[in-house]
């Protein structure tokens, strides 16, 4: 009955690895959030900016049932303007740097959402 | 114990009345169905092989269609997927004992498609909802809510559905932006171009048609081209028998 050693040892190995990405984070700092890149000359989004970022995928999956169960394929926007409800022909018609505009916030926050598995991703002129 | 036996037998006639009228309310339910709502559409298309065989080989609606719609072309018969093909006459019509009928016309493919029944064996069968018949008669898909069962696929006695085996975006060489491609794992089929109706365009194969063997339009509306067309001449639908009630008419 002298295995405290041997169970120390073990908690200590345990600890290291189980933690770490907070030792990761302590020595090496913390990635810094991205900062998503508007190239569009447009003034104003569909809807404000905060409430985009924090529901756009609430938008998009609403757009998505009205066009195709609804077959309704227009939106009136905050603004009273009467937009096209197309992921590629609208939304990625102002920001068509998909790579800084969407992948940099989902990659940092590690979802990938399928949606272009189907929809067409334009090529960036850029 | 007399009145106990009395009180039985009346619930018992009670609830056979009760079922019997359940059953009877479902089934004018059903029928009920079939018939057009006021002020709504029912699309259709009229076919003339005649003048499609104007042109023989011609394939320009099926290159319209598939160009706009994203249609992979899938050599592999095991994995190819098609929205609007040719299929001989007797696949077509196997029910029409065609024995002395013009061989100019039966012994030519015949232009086949989704045929959009007012009746859809797919749309019974689906368990999500995916496909579905709209007021306005389209059987759409739902690509989002597909779950790749495949139902549908033996549901429909015309073969109209293709299954996606494999990925359709590397036979893609220039995707166009306009309409989502389709992924590994869903049943896809004509939709009679729902988003060219929605803006008030005909369907790609209607317009991509030169000799105009195509007619597309609303049967409910009786001076549309597709209810002149049918008043003018005798039409056949694939396999009418099944009680599906197709919308695709082809002229005699």
């Amino acid at each position: 009955m002298h295995d405290g050693g041997k169970i120390l040892t073990g908690l200590a190995v345990f600890l290291v690895l189980a933690l770490l990405p907070f030792w990761h984070n302590a020595v090496g700092g913390t990635a810094a959030a991205p900062q998503p890149k508007i190239v569009t000359q447009e003034k104003a989004c569909v809807a404000p900016r905060e409430t985009i970022r924090s529901t756009h995928m609430e938008l998009l999956n609403s757009w998505r049932d009205t066009v195709v169960r609804e077959g309704t394929r227009t939106y009136v926007d905050a603004k009273g303007q009467t937009v096209n409800m197309s992921l590629t022909n609208t939304c990625l018609s102002c920001h068509p740097n998909k790579k800084e505009f969407c992948d940099a916030c989902h990659n940092y926050l590690a979802v990938s959402p399928y949606c272009w598995d189907c929809h067409v991703e334009k090529k960036e002129s850029a | 114990m007399e009145r106990e036996r009395r009180a039985l037998l009346k619930l018992a006639g009670l609830t056979v009345v009760g079922l019997a009228g359940g059953a009877l309310a479902r089934t004018a339910e059903a029928s009920s169905k079939h018939a057009a709502k006021p002020g709504t559409k029912r699309l259709a298309m009229v076919i003339d092989p005649r003048k499609c065989l104007e042109n023989d080989g011609c394939t320009d609606c099926i290159g319209a269609c598939h160009a706009v719609h994203n249609v992979p072309p899938i050599d592999d018969p095991r994995h190819e997927v098609k929205w609007i093909w040719k299929e001989k006459f007797s696949g077509a019509f196997p029910d029409q004992e065609a024995e002395y009928v013009d061989e100019a016309l039966t012994s030519k493919p015949v232009l086949v498609f989704c045929n959009h029944c007012d009746n859809p064996p797919c749309v019974r069968v689906c368990p999500t909802q995916a496909t579905w018949r709209r007021d306005d008669g389209i059987v759409m898909m739902d690509w989002h809510r597909c779950i790749g069962c495949r139902y549908c696929v033996a549901g429909c006695p015309y073969g109209s559905r293709s299954f996606n085996w494999v990925d359709p975006r590397p036979f893609l060489k220039s995707p166009t932006p306009d309409f989502p491609t389709r992924t590994k794992g869903v049943v896809e089929k004509c939709t009679f171009c729902d988003e060219r109706i929605g803006k008030g365009q005909q369907p790609a194969c209607v317009e991509a048609c030169k000799e105009k063997a195509l007619v597309f339009g609303d049967l409910n509306d009786p001076d549309s081209a597709v209810r002149q067309t049918l008043r003018a001449r005798f039409a056949l639908r694939r396999k009418a028998g099944l009680g599906t009630r197709p919308a695709i008419h082809y002229l005699v």
